[in-house]
């Protein structure tokens, strides 16, 4: 099944300066190991050594906050659009 | 030829009509419009609370553009019953069918002990420079007065502050504050529009006072010349009824929030970068709040300021004025603010969506609200230092 990653302008250049990857995987955590083997640069900025996500990286499943669903162990039943929100600050 | 008392006779036949005793129990109710046919002069010296007011001689032109449905629930009166049946028989065949009129109008309403109130009312000026606000049955007069006598603190008079600033002063909100510690540099005028050429060297904050009240002398505007810190945040944010963030650090974002908490301010929210835009309305424990949603900034490296990486001059202006809609709607309580909800945009790909957020309860700032967090410095970190105990 495939999903896209839509990425933060910030990580763009870890993917060829595209704004989105697709990526294959029935949870979150197998779509972002599916990106990882493609783009390994951009799954090093996403997650940590231990493979988890770093508290200052948000993801979405379609609209949702993966922390109040399974973290990357949450399933993915249909194709579906994974965001990685970044946190800006400029003003 | 027939009389005034035969036409009445003929209209009234063909309208509902209602006593005040009858509809005074729906006072209140959203889902029903009291409609206000009198004149101005007769409205301002007393009305229904919440009437709105269409003149007689307005009624068939306007009522369309201010009230689209045709089948919402339309009470009628004006100053004795004749107008207001007069009124509902054109609503009528304009098309509305659930309107009735008042019988006695006002007057009865009035004698017999019913509510009603003064209207705030605006000078010939101000009805003037606020005619297309008012014409919005959302705002009216009595949302233009609403507008008049709020308070806003801008946090910040840059990219995001600047177009937040000028939408808000134009909308008439009574008074803003501007904090901006910095001044006016020849490379923020690519985006930060309250300023000028002949501001270069001048403080911003007193650049935005000089702006703001020339566009509009209602609005009064409080400069603050200084860098919100743990010391002034809670001196310089109490007394006003929304913050409207424009920063452009992590630190003053965080500390901007746990004050906010103390003093239970609902925080517009905005953002940006590059091309990338975000607003959110963090609103003290009915949502989640800025920490809630950042738990803790990211390293350097990976949130480069606009300083150091750019940002295209218009995206701070979509964003500081999606703030400025947001604060509007907190201070007119109309619409559905963006409480619990994260805009996203993409400049490049045109790209606007909407994330669900929700309030951590594990948040170091904002999962016990009695014990909100210290007001602390914060470094480049920003983790909070603990809690307090509520004092205020």
């Amino acid at each position: 099944m495939m999903h896209t990653i839509r990425l933060p302008t910030i990580l763009r250049v870890h993917a060829g300066g595209d704004s989105s990857v697709t990526a294959c995987g029935s949870t979150v955590g197998e779509a972002f190991s599916d990106m990882g083997r493609r783009y390994p640069a951009l799954a090093s900025q996403l997650l940590d050594p231990d493979g988890s996500v770093p508290v200052f990286v948000n993801v979405f499943l379609n609209d949702e906050d993966i922390r109040y669903l399974k973290g990357l162990d949450t399933p993915i039943t249909q194709p579906s659009e994974i965001t990685v929100l970044p946190s800006v600050a400029g003003g | 030829m027939v009389t005034f008392q035969d036409l009445l006779r003929k209209v009234k036949a063909q309208i509902r009509e209602v006593t005040p005793a009858e509809v005074e129990p729906r006072l209140g109710d959203e889902d029903l419009l009291w409609l206000d046919v009198r004149e101005h002069e007769e409205y301002e010296q007393g009305a229904i609370p919440g009437a709105h007011l269409i003149p007689r001689g307005l009624l068939e032109t306007s009522i369309s553009m201010q009230v689209p449905d045709p089948d919402k629930e339309i009470v009628v009166y004006c100053a004795g019953g004749a107008r207001s049946a007069l009124a509902a028989l054109s609503l009528q065949e304009l098309g509305y069918e659930n309107v009735v009129s008042m019988s006695g109008g006002f007057g009865q309403w009035k004698a017999e002990g019913r509510p009603w109130s003064e209207p705030v009312t605006l000078s010939s000026d101000q009805k003037v420079r606020y005619s297309r606000h008012t014409m919005l049955p959302e705002v009216g007069e009595e949302g233009q007065a609403k507008l008049l006598n709020s308070r806003v603190l801008l946090v910040g008079a840059g990219g995001l502050g600047s177009p937040a600033a000028l939408y808000l002063a134009a909308a008439g909100v009574g008074v803003l504050g501007v904090v901006d510690f910095d001044v006016v540099d020849a490379s923020n005028l690519q985006r930060q529009i309250l300023h000028n050429m002949d501001r270069l060297g001048h403080s911003k904050a007193e650049s935005a006072r000089e702006t703001l009240t020339a566009l509009n002398p209602d609005v009064k505007v409080e400069p603050y010349g200084e860098r919100l810190s743990a010391a002034n945040v809670l001196e310089v944010m109490s007394g006003y009824d929304l913050v409207v963030d424009g920063g452009d650090n992590f630190p003053t974002r965080y500390l901007v929030n746990d004050a906010s908490l103390h003093l239970r301010i609902p925080v517009v929210h905005g953002a940006i970068f590059r091309f990338e835009g975000q607003a959110s309305v963090f609103h003290p424990y009915q949502g989640p709040c800025y920490r809630c949603l950042f738990p803790q900034p990211p390293p350097p490296e990976l949130a480069p300021s606009c300083a150091e990486a750019g940002v295209l001059g218009v995206l701070p202006g979509i964003i500081g004025s999606i703030e400025a809609m947001e604060a509007i709607k907190l201070l007119l309580g109309i619409g559905d603010p963006l409480v619990g909800k994260l805009l996203t945009y993409d400049a490049l790909t045109e790209d606007f969506r909407i994330l669900n957020l929700r309030r951590n309860p594990d948040c170091l700032a904002c999962a016990d609200e009695s014990r909100p967090p210290a007001i602390v410095e914060y470094d480049q970190y920003c983790m909070p230092a603990g809690s307090v105990a509520r004092t205020v």
